[in-house]
């Protein structure tokens, strides 16, 4: 009789305990509601729309020599030889707009989403790729170059509206937001430190002279033109898109950057730009 | 033969404490090196690096992530417990950003002594 009843009541607390992790891990809405509110009262001076300017939404005096840049901005002659790529036609007659439509202002919101007959998470870059390759043309490079200008000039179409990213309810989708967040705050490399360490804990801390930027809106301004990015000829012309950033930060931490495009950075981007939401796009950008 | 053993006597004082001399400074001289190699270890931005968030006297853009480094003496009695927070800053604060310079290779054993040494004297 004692027996049971303890049974029973284990029972009873192992029910609870699943209920409550269900609803704990199933709760994209309720992180994202977390995730603003930490950014809004850790930077009480930064109006909430601002957020979308990376480290120049923290920092005056950085803002300033931003604005000046921006006034002619370095990232303009690229955007326009993006709006060339795309209204080249493929070799087969086709052209991009075959893949994505004519409204060329509608594509930078649409990504990235949940497929669900593909099951995984498409990016904008991904789909690009994808595009070319259905209409027998060779894939272009991921992290610079053509496909960088084309995400460039495609964002800045786009520019205006509001990330809206969708978290279907779908266990597989949902698993994949999961994904990416578990990435986000895992301590990785040889100096273990996990990306939220750098843009949630310490955000607006210095590391050595770098400020570190805030994570909301991390997403809206890619692709960016970087200053870094720019004049030694291994680095390229300057601009790059999300993927190559993130690589870059793995990097940093001694962590062995995944591929762009692979799983792991679609999942991230899907958690990154998913506590974007309510953001509004505004790549491409320039950065120091 | 008095005065020769006062002689020998007295040449085997001054051969002592030239001696002792010159074994003082070299301890001297090893420890200044040793602090002196720790501390570049302590600034370079491939070893230690850590300037990135620490402010550390003699050093220039430090990062303000982490608390200055002063007074470690007082902080830190025991040596031995400032280097183990140099070796696995992660055992005394698992969520810590600081990196686990030994247990992660970043330095080598002696490096970590260095870096200590250098620290113990700010
Ligand atoms: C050691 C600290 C550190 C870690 C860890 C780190 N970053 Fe960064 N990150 C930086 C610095 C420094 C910059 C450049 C300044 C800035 O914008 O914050 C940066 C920039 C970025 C940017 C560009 C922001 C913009 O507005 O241009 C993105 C996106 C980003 N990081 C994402 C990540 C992701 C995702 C991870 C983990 C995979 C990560 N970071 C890990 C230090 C770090
Ligand atoms: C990426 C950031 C980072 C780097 C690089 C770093 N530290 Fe730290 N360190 C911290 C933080 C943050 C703390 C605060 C304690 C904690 O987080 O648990 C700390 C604490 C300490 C403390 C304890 C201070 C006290 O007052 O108790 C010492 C000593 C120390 N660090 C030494 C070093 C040395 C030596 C190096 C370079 C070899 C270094 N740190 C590199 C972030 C860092």
């Amino acid at each position: 009789m004692k027996t049971r009843k303890l049974n029973v009541l284990i029972g009873w607390g192992a029910a609870v305990l699943m209920m409550g992790s269900v609803a704990v891990e199933a709760s994209p809405e309720r992180d994202l509601k977390a995730f603003q509110t930490y950014f809004v009262e850790k930077f009480p001076l930064t109006k909430y729309s601002d957020f979308n300017n990376g480290v120049y939404s923290i920092d005056e005096s950085f803002r300033q020599q931003w604005e000046s840049i921006e006034e002619f901005p370095p990232y303009e002659s690229f955007m326009e030889m993006g709006e060339e790529e795309w209204n080249k036609a493929f070799a087969n007659g086709a052209g991009y707009a075959s893949c994505f439509g004519e409204d060329v202002s509608a594509i930078r919101g649409f990504y990235p989403h949940w497929d669900s007959k593909r099951e995984q998470v498409v990016t904008l870059e991904g789909e690009i790729n994808r595009c070319r390759k259905d209409n027998g043309e060779k894939p272009l490079k991921w992290k610079v170059g053509t496909l960088a200008y084309l995400s460039a000039y495609i964002a800045y179409e786009g520019r205006g509206q509001k990330v809206d990213v969708v978290i279907p309810d779908d266990p597989k989708a949902v698993a994949a937001y999961e994904e990416g967040k578990r990435f986000y705050y895992a301590k990785r490399g040889q100096l273990n430190l996990a990306c939220a360490d750098c843009h949630v804990y310490q955000a607006g801390q210095h590391i050595r002279a770098d400020l570190l930027s805030p994570s909301l809106g991390h997403t809206t301004g890619f692709p960016v033109f970087r200053a870094k990015w720019s004049g030694k000829s291994k680095s390229g012309d300057g601009m790059g898109t999300l993927h190559r950033r993130l690589g870059g930060c793995n990097k940093q931490v001694r962590a062995k950057p995944f591929k762009p495009q692979s799983e792991e950075y679609r999942n991230l981007e899907y958690f990154l730009s998913y506590m974007g939401n309510g953001m509004e796009w505004n790549g491409p950008s320039y950065r120091k | 033969m008095k005065i020769g053993k006062l002689i020998t006597s007295g040449v085997a004082v001054i051969g002592f404490s030239m001696t002792m001399a010159i074994t003082t400074t070299s301890i001297a001289e090893a420890a200044s090196s040793v602090v002196d190699e720790g501390k570049s270890i302590a600034f370079n931005k491939k070893k230690g690096n850590c300037l990135a968030c620490h402010r550390i006297e003699g050093g220039r853009m430090a990062g303000d992530i982490a608390p200055p480094i002063l007074m470690m003496k007082m902080r830190y009695p025991n040596k031995e417990v400032l280097r183990a927070q140099i070796w696995d800053a992660t055992a005394s604060n698992p969520d810590t950003v600081m990196p686990p310079f030994g247990r992660h290779h970043i330095l080598s054993e002696s490096e970590v002594d260095k870096v200590t040494e250098f620290i113990y004297g700010l």
